[in-house]
């Protein structure tokens, strides 16, 4: 088999394993202490920030005002409608910006 | 109609009301699909072997990751470690979604974390929040499309990649994060939300500019965690709920 194939196997597995891990470390466990729990009520905010914060802050005007209508949409509309609002947004932004 | 019947539409609705859900993740992460299997075959994959990694990882900015350190010829161990090193967040994921899919059949639960991915744990940690259950199927009704859109695209972006016009113009690099900016803005009601969100901003921001991509998805999270765990309980309302 080709290093490429081992590659993707070891790269799968690896992956599988994160995916599954969290969940085979926390069930040992009978009881969740009220800590972890808060912990864990955290994750979605915690993890999510950290896919936007960093793009945000190295991106332009057009990405900014995108995220700001998106924002603003988000704390009424539906996902979809946040997520087109933002989209249409950017894509006029850069038409106007470049 | 008999009972049989109606659950049986029941879990018809429960799949598609699934099916609703993906199609802005199917939507915003069309063009990375595309886009990576136009990277992977530039890098030295071959289109099976893009198809392959798409269908097997699962997993977008780490196959990125892994494609561009294939192709800078790094040595194959230090490409996996860097692999998992991306999708070590899943870790989180997986510990916080157990509580929600813990009534499943075993190899129901070994599928659903196969396809746990950023999206999908946010959306399915929506559902349980507004007090409903999360049900295999429904489950399988969000991942399912993202899953199968994901493979054949990048499959027809090894095959086509050459043909991708300007992305710059249309914004698709920008679409994820104003997906997840979408994502963090719904769990706003949760308690110690901003207190969070402006732990984990600031220190992902701060890893990004020393320690460098990946980490900083991870000590980011772990610092809004922390802080979650820190705090008096009497300010995550974990008691309260009790």
């Amino acid at each position: 088999m080709s290093t490429t194939l081992w590659i993707i196997i070891a790269a799968s597995i690896a992956t599988y394993l994160t995916r599954i891990g969290g969940h085979l470390v926390i069930s040992r466990f009978d009881q969740i202490h009220p800590r972890v729990e808060a912990g864990l009520s955290a994750v979605p905010a915690a993890v999510l920030t950290t896919l936007v914060a960093p793009a945000a802050l190295s991106a332009g005007p057009a990405e900014w005002a995108a995220l700001i209508v998106a924002g603003l949409v988000s704390l009424r509309g539906g996902l979809m409608a946040m997520f087109l609002a933002g989209a249409a947004v950017l894509i006029l932004a850069r038409q106007l910006v470049g | 109609m008999s009972a049989e019947a109606i659950s049986e539409n029941g879990a018809k609705s429960d799949f598609w009301d699934g099916v609703r859900l993906s199609m802005p993740v199917v939507v915003a992460s069309a063009p990375f699909a595309l886009l990576f299997g136009a990277l992977a075959v530039d890098n030295g994959f071959s289109v099976l072997e893009a198809f392959l990694m798409s269908a097997t990882v699962f997993g977008g900015a780490s196959q990125m990751v892994g494609i561009e350190l294939f192709g800078q010829h790094v040595a194959p161990w230090l490409i996996v470690l860097s692999i998992f090193a991306v999708n070590f967040r899943h870790v989180l994921y997986s510990a916080g979604i157990g509580r929600r899919i813990a009534h499943w059949p075993l190899i129901q639960q070994a599928i659903g974390y196969f396809v746990l991915t950023d999206p999908q744990f946010a959306v399915a940690e929506r559902k349980a929040e507004a007090g409903e259950t999360v049900g295999f199927t429904w489950y399988m009704g969000l991942g399912l499309p993202v899953y199968v859109f994901w493979t054949i695209e990048s499959a027809l972006g090894a095959m086509f990649g050459k043909l991708i016009p300007d992305t710059h113009a249309l914004g698709i690099d920008f679409l994820l994060p104003i997906y997840f900016l979408g994502l963090v803005m719904s769990f706003r009601k949760r308690p110690l939300w901003l207190p969070v969100v402006i732990a984990s901003a600031a220190a992902s921001i701060i890893a990004y500019k020393t320690v460098g991509s990946p980490w900083h998805v991870s000590i980011g999270a772990l610092a809004g965690v922390l802080l979650a765990v820190i705090l008096p309980p009497r300010h995550s309302g974990v008691e309260v709920r009790r």
